[in-house]
């Protein structure tokens, strides 16, 4: 079953319509995943990709019921779009959108929790379970299913090590990218109890970067409640102090916020840590062969 | 994005936060000019991005228009971490009785906007944070409820405030506290919060960062943007949309995402050498795009090899060969290139650019070691 995107997944795509939409929702379509169809303001009552399109999500849901939602939508109206979603009663919205004001995401991750659902992102590529469903925009030919859980800050760098988890034999039970930005929906302890709980789901993989405690956090929750194996990567280790390294999140402002803190926190807390990203699947194997 | 201790103080002003008379100089004249106005002993500070003016000689005390030429000539002009002092704010100097921290924060961890308070301020305020974590009183915002009156008397009692300033403190920190959340600031501080000779509370030094992210709906604060303070590459990088940081290495980097970009430079150092810069191209594989990014790359002299990491999720390799090829056609240098190519239609894209005289590579360890080499053979 994998965590949270499976065949059951019922998908409808916020920003269905425009250009970003249009292709993403074709290329989900063609994995499989059942996307039942989308929102444009305006353009409710039409069909795309063969699909409904309706006015607003409160319509969707009525009608197709869906149980996810993705957005693509501009930054300055995507923070309304996840509200709007989580106002309707969408239990998981993605939001892939990079860019949003960082004071609109307080109150809309707020929001979002006291309605009981869950945001993932933004500025997230977001998840797939691999022959089941794929929900983001990531490229589906380079996973594979299998056991090993993946959690990530970040887009390119977690298809690098998908890739070479796939090449190793080493399929995946859900990849997630949680995003890069410094506030939001779910952080990597959300999901490493979900891999943990997971009967699917045998090693896991996280990948950090600089800025923020997320990964501290993630080591303490690793060294104080996780069985399963743990191998991770964090990314920014030549990244110099207080300059923002393309993800709103990744900035230096202090001495634990630094790739070497996280590693050596991660280190601490029994995690296999790599110097770079094709040195995961050798130190997941490693952990196989001592058990 | 940073703007300067002048910016921040009329920006404060608006909120009511009671700043010192002063304005800004560009030239000794200038200062002299204010300081006359002004009429009473001035402090001359450098205008710059950087922390620690004081201790570099920035910030200096003038009692007469006469002192102040002498102060301002020495700090214009003067370099401060590298950057060059265009610009003094030329402010009323106070007697201090007592100086106060006050900032406001974005913590991630709790999602939540923080108070950050303490009676021991100035620039001692790190090490207090550290050696007397008790003094500094931390109070969060609940984003329903906004700053509550009874939070600044928290606020108040917990830094010791004089009775007799309790309405004036309350009025400046819910100033700044409004400050930071209409301009959507990630942090606001006044560092230090005086009580001046007076009896009054004045705010000497001021700093506001913006978030970046929020700047579309700012265009007057946007055209706060000191370009003086950013490298030119810096500055082009961010007009054509492109992310660029530069290092101090010799191997450019050019990279799809921000995560492999930090990754492709960390791997590039593990294998012993020096990025010259992190630089996030995008999705996409237009030709315009490469050869911008390649113009940025190259007008860093230093650069003797060029590494392209390409894992293109939607983008097709095919389509980013090809625009590869036509923007080094463009840009015309007899830079060495490494080029590491995966993506959809990856045999493809590969077999363009071998065919067009560049060696690709399909794994990102074999291809960060060429260049190292690459690098080190010129």
């Amino acid at each position: 079953m994998s965590i949270l995107v499976d065949k059951n997944t019922r998908l409808l795509v916020q920003g269905f319509t425009g250009r970003e939409g249009t292709f993403h929702a074709q290329q989900m379509i063609d994995y499989g995943t059942v996307v039942v169809g989308g929102t444009t303001p305006g353009k409710g009552g039409t069909r795309h990709l063969d699909r409904p399109v309706y006015n607003t999500v409160r319509e969707a849901m009525a009608e197709a019921i869906p149980n996810t939602s993705i957005i693509y939508v501009p930054a300055p109206y995507a923070a309304d779009a996840i509200i709007e979603a989580a106002d309707a009663g969408i239990p998981l919205i993605i939001c892939i959108t990079e860019g949003i004001p960082v004071m609109d995401m307080i109150k809309t991750c707020d929001f979002v929790k006291s309605k009981g659902a869950r945001l993932i992102g933004p500025n997230c590529p977001g998840l797939i379970t691999p022959g089941q469903a794929k929900v983001g925009i990531m490229p589906a030919y380079i996973h594979s299913p299998g056991k090993v859980g993946l959690v990530s800050k970040s887009g390119t760098l977690t298809y690098e090590v998908v890739n070479a988890l796939t090449n190793a034999g080493m399929g995946q039970s859900t990849a997630i990218g949680i995003g890069g930005d410094p506030i939001i929906g779910t952080s990597f302890v959300d999901v490493l109890e979900m891999f943990e709980n997971d009967p699917e789901t045998e090693m896991v993989v996280l990948i950090g970067e600089i800025g923020g405690d997320a990964e501290l956090r993630a080591a303490d929750y690793i060294a104080a409640k996780m069985k399963k194996p743990v191998a991770a990567y964090i990314a920014g280790r030549t990244a110099p102090a207080d300059r923002r390294m393309g993800h709103a999140g990744a900035i230096i402002s202090s001495g634990d916020d630094t790739a070497a803190a996280k590693m050596a926190a991660l280190s601490k807390a029994g995690a296999k840590v790599a110097e770079a990203p094709s040195e995961i699947p050798g130190l997941l194997q490693a952990t196989m062969v001592r058990s | 994005m940073k703007i300067h201790e002048y910016q921040a103080k009329e920006v404060l002003a608006r909120y009511g936060i009671p700043v010192q008379q002063g304005q800004v100089a560009s030239t000794v004249d200038e200062a002299v000019q204010i300081a006359t106005s002004i009429g009473k002993p001035v402090v001359v500070k450098a205008q710059v991005h950087v922390g620690g003016r004081g201790k570099a000689g920035g910030v200096k005390l003038a009692q007469n228009p006469e002192e102040a030429r002498q102060k301002a000539s020495a700090i214009l002009g003067m370099s401060i971490k590298g950057i060059t002092v265009k610009k003094v704010l030329v402010a009323a100097a106070a007697d201090i009785a007592h100086e106060y921290y006050l900032g406001v924060v974005l913590d991630r961890a709790s999602k939540r906007v923080l108070l950050i308070g303490s009676a021991e301020g100035g620039v001692e305020i790190e090490e207090t944070a550290k050696t007397n974590p008790e003094k500094i009183i931390r109070i969060s915002i609940d984003p329903l409820i906004g700053l509550a009156s009874f939070q600044i008397n928290q606020m108040a009692f917990g830094m010791e405030i004089p009775t007799n300033l309790q309405r004036d403190f309350s009025k400046t920190l819910r100033g700044l506290y409004n400050a930071f959340i209409e301009t959507d600031a990630s942090l606001a501080e006044i560092n230090p919060l005086v009580i001046d000779s007076e009896g009054k509370l004045a705010a000497l030094d001021a700093k506001i960062v913006l978030d970046d992210n929020a700047l579309f709906r700012h265009p007057d604060l946007e055209a706060m943007r000191d370009l003086n303070e950013e490298e030119p590459s810096e500055v082009l990088a961010r007009e054509a949309g492109l992310s660029y940081v530069k290092l101090d290495g010799n191997i450019g980097c050019m990279v799809n995402g921000a995560g492999l970009a930090m990754g492709t430079m960390d791997s590039v150092k593990l294998y012993g050498g020096e990025p010259a810069n992190f630089l996030d191209v995008g999705g996409g594989a237009k030709a315009e795009r490469v050869t911008t990014a390649l113009r940025i790359i190259l007008s860093d002299p230093s650069v003797k090899t060029i590494f392209f990491n390409i894992f293109g999720g939607i983008t097709r390799a095919d389509d980013v060969a090809r625009g590869i090829i036509a923007g080094v056609q463009e840009v015309k240098t007899d830079v060495p290139m490494v080029i590491r190519l995966n993506g959809t239609n990856q045999e493809e894209g590969r077999r363009i650019l071998s065919e067009a005289g560049y060696t690709a590579y399909s794994d990102m360890d074999l291809a960060a070691k060429k260049a190292v080499e690459l690098a080190a053979s010129r």
